[in-house]
């Protein structure tokens, strides 16, 4: 057993975890923060996919311990209290979910995306960089969709700030 | 996953020193063979020791000559770093393509061709590009450190802690991807080195893992050109059989990935 710091969603907490939990399994059994889902648990499908230090990771396979001093961004810590983030603003609109399984992952992949491309993006780009996100409900049109229309709005905000 | 113990030196030395002491330590660095390996129960590590913190570990560093790629650095970082796009673009391009961006953001060099997975793209690189990986230890050329699948030069306990490339005149990576995996079905990687030596690569085809294909060497260094090599007729013998393709399949998608590459260095 270990004790784990690290900073989740903005707030200082602390675990006392076997060495071998994974990160995801901190998340959700630990912190109570079930939001991110374990869909394959192989490093595929993306729907543990969550932010390390801003980076989209897949957190089924990291563990815990790796991610100690570190600060974590879940599903629950992206909308400002009621107002959804623009992601899950976009996602909403324009249909980008159907089951919602994979949605936690795509949007946390998605806004990594984003922040990453700018306004550069296109759906090409879009469509090969949601390749470790697996959906088996939209058949991705919707996402590809909401994804770029998250980008102007995500561009507009931050402008405004 | 089993039990095992996890530590998170801040050195080499001390990496070295905590794996010395464990009776079944492996090296974790970006985790994303090793974790995947240990929830499957087919690896009980006593410890896991983690390089991928170590400062002196992470780093890109390009001189006139040469790139050099500390161990612990991220795919991501490779495939995005300038000066390393600009001096070797072959080798940022094949960075970019592994596994998928959540993916790149975690995973290794030094993982990767500890690793030696017969179908990883690193290895191709290392091998054609003829680079030397440094260890805590000594310093091994790429024709001595791929040993077979799975298999290295490494002792025991020894450590990876740099790669460097010889930036050559040109260079080139193409990859037909497993559709779901997107590891190389077959990936090969072609330089031409800036005095004239042509060194090939494929990965993901022998079954013996990453390996040099003189056939298609010998017709580009008589013409460095994506149609010398269309009457260059690649062996199957040896070539890995799968459901995703026949060693006759592979062998055939040697000779094209080889020609994209070509086409792709220029």
């Amino acid at each position: 057993m270990s004790t784990v710091k690290l900073t989740v969603n903005g707030k200082a907490v602390s675990a006392e975890v076997e060495d071998r939990t994974l990160l995801v399994h901190l998340l959700r059994e630990h912190l109570n923060l079930t939001g991110t889902h374990v869909g394959c648990d192989t490093s595929q499908c993306g729907a543990c996919v969550v932010h390390i230090d801003g980076k989209a990771v897949k957190s089924c396979t990291v563990l815990a311990g790796q991610a100690a001093g570190s600060s974590v961004t879940t599903i629950e810590g992206i909308s400002k209290g009621d107002e959804l983030h623009p992601m899950q603003a976009a996602f909403r609109d324009n249909h980008g979910l159907q089951c919602g399984y994979c949605t936690p992952g795509m949007i946390m992949s998605a806004i990594d995306i984003v922040n990453r491309y700018g306004g550069k993006l296109d759906e090409d780009t879009v469509r090969h960089e949601l390749e470790g996100n697996i959906c088996r409900c939209t058949g991705y049109h919707n996402i590809v969709k909401s994804v770029l229309d998250a980008a102007g709005r995500m561009k507009v905000a931050q402008a405004a700030e | 996953m089993y039990e095992t113990i996890y530590h998170r030196p801040s050195s080499v030395d001390e990496a070295a020193a905590l794996f010395a002491k464990g009776s079944e330590a492996k090296y974790l660095s970006g985790g994303h063979t090793l974790i995947p390996v240990m929830k499957q129960r087919l690896a009980s590590p006593s410890d896991v020791i983690d390089l991928g913190k170590i400062k002196e570990l992470i780093g890109i560093d390009v001189s006139v000559d040469a790139v050099t790629i500390k161990a612990a650095t991220t795919h991501y970082d490779v495939a995005m770093n300038g000066p390393a796009q600009k001096a070797i673009p072959a080798l940022a391009h094949l960075a970019s393509l592994i596994g998928d961006p959540a993916v790149r953001h975690r995973g290794t060099i030094g993982g990767s061709i500890a690793n030696n997975d017969p179908a990883a793209d690193y290895p191709s690189a290392v091998l054609a590009l003829g680079a030397t990986v440094k260890t805590n230890k000594r310093s091994i050329s790429a024709d001595d450190f791929f040993k077979g699948l799975f298999t290295t030069a490494l002792a025991d306990g020894e450590i990876i802690t740099q790669v460097s490339f010889p930036i050559p005149a040109k260079a080139g990576y193409s990859k037909f991807p497993h559709p779901a995996s997107r590891f190389a079905l077959t990936g090969v990687f072609v330089v031409k080195t800036k005095s004239g030596d042509v060194r090939v690569a494929a990965t993901g085809a022998s079954q013996s893992g990453v390996m040099r294909v003189p056939a298609i060497e010998a017709a580009l260094k008589a013409n460095w050109s994506a149609g010398a090599l269309d009457s260059v007729k690649i062996s199957a013998d040896g070539l890995m059989s799968d459901l995703h393709g026949s060693s006759d399949y592979r062998a055939n998608l040697i000779k094209v990935m080889a020609q994209r590459a070509v086409t792709a260095a220029g």
